[in-house]
C-alpha cells in the first residue's frame, strides 16, 4: 500500500538525519576520548621500551607489576608494597574526601535551598564561582594558606597556641584537605538539586506528627534527598580517585596517589605498559563505583514506578 | 498540480443537503478520506487510532469532527495536515493524493490547540510567517497582514509580542496566521478549549462569520457537542477510531444512527421494548412496563429484535394525571431557562423531562410525587441498533 | 460565670505562638552556621591569593606593602603572554567546535521518542565526564605520540582535538536543557505554514535555542581554559598553556607573579561565569 510505504520512507529519512547530526560529536569523542582507551588496553599487554614507549612484543609483565614485584636478587615474587600502599592511599583518601564533602556539603546545600526565592540565585552563584575557578589556582591558593609561612600557621603562632609552625603541607592531611576543598562544590550542586525539589509540606507533616528536628532530618529529609547524596558521592569519589594535580601540588613527591603513580611511568619510570595497566585498573575501579551508583539510582526509580 | 489562491466557491451560506439521505457527487468534495487507518505500534500491542475511516468534506462548508477524547478526531486532522502518515488508505485533496506531500507543501493550514505562536516574533510577524515562507514580496505580506488584523479585529496589536496579549487575543492571532496564506482548507484543533465560557461563545460566532466571509472550508475538531451543533454545517460523530454518523446538526440530533450518537449528543432517554407492529413508518412499541408508545422507525427494521427507543427530554411532557408512561419524581434541577425533571418510571427506567420555566412559577412537581409522561408521536425513535 | 468559662476555653485553645520565636519549618540548628563557615573557608584561600598578588615584597606569604609590580612582571613575561595567548586560541577553537558538534547532537537526541541507539549515543556523548582525566590524558599521550611519528605533525591540532572532545558534554548539557523546554508544536506550526525543515530550523528553532547555545559556548570555553591534566600530557615541548606553565612554575621558587597571573585568570573565569548566569536567566 502506498500509504505504508510513505510512512516507512519518512521514518528511514528521520533515522538517517539523526545519525548524520550525531556524527561529528561521536567521531570527535571516539577519536580523542573513547578510541584511545582501547589503545591503552593494547599497550598494557606490551613490553616497555628502553627510552619510554613500547616494544611490540606481547607480555603480561605490566599486569604483574601492578600488584607484584620481583626481588632483584633472588627473583622471587612478592607483593609490590609501594604500589599497594598507593592504591590504599587513593581509595582511603577518596572515601574520606567523599565523607567530608558530604558532612560539609549537606548543610551548605540545605542552607542554599532554604533561602528565599530571590536570594537563592545569589548563593548558587557564590557556590558556583569556585567550581569554575581553575583547579590549579585553587590548589595553589590552599597551598599558600597551609604552608609554614601561611595564614593558618601565622595566626596560630600569633595567638600563642603553638610555638612552632605545624607541618601541614606535603602530608596526607594536605591532600585530603585539598581534595575536600576542591570537590566541595561538586557535592553541593547535586545535593542542592535534590533539596530544591523537596516538598517542605512533608517536613511540616512530620513536625505535626510530633517528630523532633533530629527525627525529621533522619526519617524524612535524608531519605527524600538520597538521590542527591548518591549523585554527589559519585561525582566526588570518581575524580578523587584519579586526582593528579592536587596530590602533586600538596603532597609533594612522596605522598603519591594513583594518578601520580601513573604519570610516573610515563616520565621517569619509563614503563608505559605499566602506566597503561594502572590506568585500566583505575578505570575498572571507577566502573565498579558507577555500577553501584546505577544500581542504587535505578533501583530507586524502579521502586517508585513499581 | 496543487495551486494556491482564493477559494473558488462563492461566498454565502453553503448548500444545504440532507446529510446522507441524498448522496452527493464525488466531484464536489474538496477532501476525500478513503478507508484510512492509522495504527501505532505493531503486532499484538498495536493501537488503532483510526480504523477504516471514510468521509467526504465539501467545499465552503464548516465541517466538524466530534467525539470524546481518544476517538481519533485529532489523529485524522493531523493526517490531513501532513504531520503523520496513514497506515492504510488515501487522503485526496481536490482529487489528488496528498500522501507524498510534506506539510509545508500542502495548501492546508492548522490552528493548534495550544496556538503555537512563535514567542520570539511579534503578532504581525507571526501572521505574515506563512507568506514569508512562500516567498511573497514584502509589500504584499504587509498588506495581507493588515487585512487579517482587520478581519479578526486586532489592528492595534500588530507590534506586540505574543507573550504580552491575552488568551483570547492569542487565539485570534493563531486564526489570522492560519488564514493569511489563504489555504484551501483550514483545520482547527479544539481551538476554543482554553477559553472561558463567555469568550468561547463569542468566538464561536466569530468563527462562523469568518468561515462565511472567507469561503474557506473549515474542518473543526471538538469534543463539545453543543459547540458542534451551533457551528457546523455538517458533523461527523466519531468513537474509537470509527465514524458513526455524518450529517447536519439536525440530522444528528433528531435521527441519531446508533446508541452512542444518541447518548453523546444532547440528553436522551432510552426505553427498552419490542416492536408490536409497523404502519406508515410508525411502529407501536411495547415497553417493559406494558405501556405502548408510537415511535418512528427506519425501513426494514427487524421486528423480532428487541428495540431501543430514544426520546429527547424536551419532546416529552410531564403531567399529573394520565400520560403514556407513569412514574415518580426523584429530583428537579433548575437551569435558569428550563428545569429538568428527573423521574423514575414504574418499571425502574430513569427518565428526564425538560420543561421550560415560566417567570415566577416553579415547575410544579416536587420529589416523591407521582407523575405521567406524554410522548409526542413523532418524538420517539427506534434506534437502528 | 459564663465569661470565666469562655475565657479559659479561649486561653486553652489559643495557639502557642507567643512562647519563644516563630517556629520555622525549614530551620535545622547549626546548618546555617556550618554553611556560612563553608562559604568563608571556600573563599579564604582565593582571597588570600588575590591579596598577595598585590604584595610589594617577593614572598607569597609575608606582606610588605601594596604594589602592582607583579602584574607588570607577568605582563612583561614573554612566556606568560605566549602561554596565555595559546590558551585563549585553543579555548576559542575548541569551544566553537564543541558547541557546533554538541548542538547537532542535541538536535538528534532530544525531544524524540526513545529509539534504538539513543541511550548508547547519550552515554557516548557524556563519556568524557565519566572517565577520570588522567586515564584520558594517558590514552591520548599514547595515541598522539604514535600519530606524531606517522605524520610528523606537531601543531596545536592535537590539543584542540583533545579539548574539543571533553568540551562536548559540557556544551551539550545546557543546549539539551533548553531544547527540551521548547514546545515541539512550534516547529510543527512552522511546517504547517510552508517552512521547509531548514527554514523552520533557522527561523524558529535556532532563535529560541540561541541562549542555550551561548551558554554551552561559554561553559566549553571556561572548561578548556581551565584544563591542566590532559593538556599536560598531550602537549609537545614548548606548547605550554597558562595552566601547564603555572604547574611547571610551582616546582620552583614561587613569587607573587604566580598570584598575579592567578588573579587575572580568576577574573576572566568569573566574568565568563557571570555572563553565563545572565544568559541563562534571560528569556527563560
Amino acid at each position: 500500500m502506498a500509504a505504508a510505504d510513505f510512512s516507512r520512507e519518512a521514518e528511514r529519512r528521520e533515522i538517517r538525519r539523526r545519525w548524520l547530526l550525531s556524527l561529528p560529536a561521536l567521531l570527535i569523542i571516539f577519536a580523542a576520548a573513547s578510541g584511545p582507551l582501547l589503545i591503552v588496553l593494547v599497550y598494557s599487554f606490551l613490553a616497555p621500551g628502553n627510552y619510554g614507549d613500547v616494544r611490540w612484543e606481547l607480555s603480561t609483565g605490566a599486569w604483574e607489576q601492578v600488584v607484584l614485584q620481583r626481588d632483584i636478587f633472588d627473583d622471587t615474587l612478592s607483593f609490590a608494597d609501594a604500589h599497594l600502599s598507593i592504591f590504599w592511599r587513593s581509595v582511603k583518601l577518596s572515601l574520606m574526601t567523599t565523607v567530608l564533602t558530604l558532612l560539609f556539603g549537606f548543610p551548605t546545600a540545605y542552607f542554599i535551598a532554604t533561602r528565599p526565592e530571590g536570594r537563592r540565585e545569589l548563593w548558587l552563584f557564590l557556590i558556583t564561582i569556585p567550581f569554575w575557578t581553575n583547579l590549579l589556582i585553587r590548589t595553589f591558593a590552599l597551598q599558600e594558606v597551609i604552608r609554614q609561612e601561611g595564614i593558618v600557621n601565622t595566626i596560630l603562632l600569633r595567638l600563642g597556641l603553638i610555638d612552632q609552625p605545624i607541618q601541614m603541607l606535603y602530608t596526607d592531611f594536605a591532600i585530603l584537605l585539598g581534595m575536600t576543598y576542591v570537590y566541595l562544590p561538586l557535592m553541593v550542586l547535586p545535593l542542592y538539586a535534590s533539596m530544591e525539589r523537596l516538598d517542605f509540606r512533608l517536613v511540616e507533616a512530620g513536625y505535626d506528627l510530633y517528630a523532633t528536628r533530629a527525627k525529621v532530618l533522619r526519617r524524612i529529609i535524608l531519605p527524600l534527598v538520597k538521590p542527591g547524596i548518591i549523585a554527589g558521592s559519585i561525582l566526588v569519589f570518581i575524580p578523587a580517585l584519579g586526582a593528579y594535580v592536587t596530590p602533586r601540588v600538596l603532597g609533594g613527591g612522596k605522598n603519591l596517589m594513583l594518578g601520580n603513580l601513573i604519570e610516573l611511568q610515563f616520565g621517569q619510570g619509563r614503563n608505559w605498559p605499566l602506566g597503561a595497566a594502572l590506568s585500566i585498573t583505575l578505570m575498572a575501579i571507577v566502573m565498579i563505583a558507577l555500577l553501584v551508583y546505577v544500581r542504587q539510582a535505578g533501583g530507586r526509580s524502579a521502586a517508585h514506578h513499581g | 498540480m496543487l495551486t494556491f489562491g482564493p477559494a473558488t466557491a462563492a461566498k454565502g451560506p453553503p448548500e444545504k443537503n440532507d446529510g446522507e439521505r441524498v448522496p452527493d457527487q464525488p466531484g464536489s468534495h474538496i477532501i476525500d478520506v478513503r478507508q484510512v487507518a492509522k495504527r501505532f505500534g505493531s503486532g499484538t500491542g498495536a493501537v488503532a487510532a483510526l480504523d477504516g475511516v471514510s468521509v467526504g468534506i465539501r467545499r465552503n462548508e464548516f465541517f466538524t469532527l466530534l467525539g470524546p477524547s481518544g476517538c481519533g478526531k485529532t489523529t485524522l486532522l493531523r493526517l490531513i495536515a501532513g504531520f503523520d502518515f496513514p497506515t492504510e488508505g488515501q487522503i485526496l485533496l481536490e482529487g489528488e493524493d496528498i500522501a507524498p506531500l510534506p506539510p509545508y507543501k500542502r495548501p492546508v493550514n492548522t490552528v493548534f490547540q495550544s496556538y503555537a505562536l512563535f514567542p520570539h516574533m511579534t503578532v504581525g510577524e507571526n501572521i505574515g510567517f506563512g507568506l514569508e515562507m512562500l516567498g511573497r514580496p514584502k509589500a504584499a505580506i504587509s498588506a495581507r497582514v493588515e487585512e487579517m488584523l482587520r478581519l479578526v479585529r486586532m489592528e492595534a496589536l500588530r507590534d506586540r509580542r505574543t507573550g504580552q496579549i491575552s488568551g483570547g487575543q492569542q487565539q485570534r492571532v493563531a486564526l489570522a496566521r492560519a488564514l493569511a496564506p489563504q489555504p484551501k482548507v483550514l483545520l482547527l484543533d479544539e481551538p476554543l478549549s482554553a477559553l472561558d465560557y463567555k469568550l468561547r461563545k463569542e468566538m464561536q460566532i466569530e468563527l462562523k462569520r469568518l468561515q462565511h466571509e472567507t469561503g474557506i472550508t473549515f474542518v473543526f475538531v471538538t469534543h463539545d457537542q453543543e459547540e458542534a451543533l451551533t457551528m457546523s454545517d455538517r458533523i461527523a460523530v466519531m468513537s474509537a477510531g470509527k465514524i458513526l454518523q455524518v450529517g447536519t446538526p439536525a440530522d444528528i440530533y433528531d435521527r441519531p444512527a446508533d446508541r452512542f450518537v444518541a447518548d453523546f449528543i444532547g440528553e436522551t432517554n432510552f426505553l427498552q421494548g419490542r416492536v408490536a407492529g409497523v404502519e406508515n413508518g410508525f411502529a407501536r412499541v411495547t415497553l417493559a412496563s406494558g405501556a405502548t408508545i408510537p415511535a418512528t422507525v427506519a425501513d426494514g427494521f427487524d421486528a423480532s429484535r428487541p428495540a431501543t427507543v430514544v426520546v429527547r427530554p424536551e419532546h416529552a411532557q410531564a403531567v399529573r394525571e394520565g400520560g403514556d408512561l407513569r412514574g415518580r419524581v426523584e429530583n428537579t434541577v433548575y437551569f435558569g431557562t428550563d428545569t429538568h425533571i428527573h423521574l423514575r418510571l414504574d418499571d425502574g427506567t430513569p427518565f428526564i423531562v425538560r420543561q421550560q420555566n415560566r417567570r415566577g412559577a416553579d415547575c410544579g412537581f416536587a420529589p416523591g410525587e407521582p407523575v405521567g409522561v406524554v410522548v409526542a408521536p413523532e418524538a420517539a425513535q427506534v434506534l437502528r441498533d | 460565670m459564663a465569661e470565666a468559662v469562655s475565657g479559659r476555653l479561649e486561653a486553652a485553645t489559643e495557639p502557642r505562638r507567643k512562647a519563644g520565636r516563630d517556629f520555622s519549618v525549614k530551620r535545622l540548628p547549626g546548618f546555617a552556621t556550618i554553611a556560612l563557615i563553608c562559604f568563608f573557608l571556600l573563599y579564604l584561600p582565593i582571597a588570600t591569593l588575590v591579596v598577595y598578588a598585590f604584595n610589594a615584597g617577593t614572598s607569597i606569604a609575608i606582606w610588605e606593602g601594596f604594589s602592582l609590580r607583579w602584574f607588570e612582571a607577568a605582563w612583561n613575561n614573554a612566556q606568560v603572554v605566549e602561554a596565555s595567548w595559546r590558551s585563549l586560541r585553543i579555548a576559542a577553537a575548541a569551544a566553537v567546535l564543541a558547541t557546533v558538534a554538541a548542538t547537532m547532537a542535541a538536535l538528534a537526541t532530544t525531544r524524540t521518542k526513545p529509539y534504538r541507539g539513543l541511550t548508547v549515543k547519550y552515554a557516548f556523548i557524556n563519556q568524557p565526564l565519566m572517565v577520570p582525566e588522567i586515564v584520558t590524558a594517558v590514552a591520548l599521550l599514547i595515541f598522539f605520540s604514535r600519530v606524531k611519528i606517522w605524520t610528523g605533525y606537531t601543531g596545536l591540532g592535537y590539543l584542540i582535538l583533545a579539548h574539543t572532545a571533553f568540551c562536548i558534554p559540557f556544551a551539550y548539557l545546557p543546549i539539551r536543557a533548553r531544547l527540551e523546554n521548547m514546545d515541539l508544536s512550534l516547529e510543527t506550526a512552522a511546517a504547517d505554514l510552508y517552512a521547509t525543515p531548514w527554514q523552520a530550523f533557522r527561523r524558529v528553532t535556532l532563535p529560541l535555542l540561541w541562549p542555550g547555545i551561548l551558554a554551552g559556548l561559554m561553559l566549553a570555553f571556561v572548561i578548556s581554559l581551565d584544563d591542566v591534566v590532559i593538556t599536560e600530557f598531550v602537549k609537545s615541548g614548548g606548547q605550554d598553556t597558562l595552566p601547564t606553565y603555572m604547574l611547571g612554575q610551582l616546582r620552583r621558587v614561587v613569587t607573587p607573579e604566580m598570584n598575579a597571573i592567578s588573579t587575572v585568570f580568576l577574573l576572566i573565569s568569573v566574568a565568563v561565569v557571570t555572563l553565563f548566569f545572565f544568559v541563562s536567566r534571560k528569556k527563560s
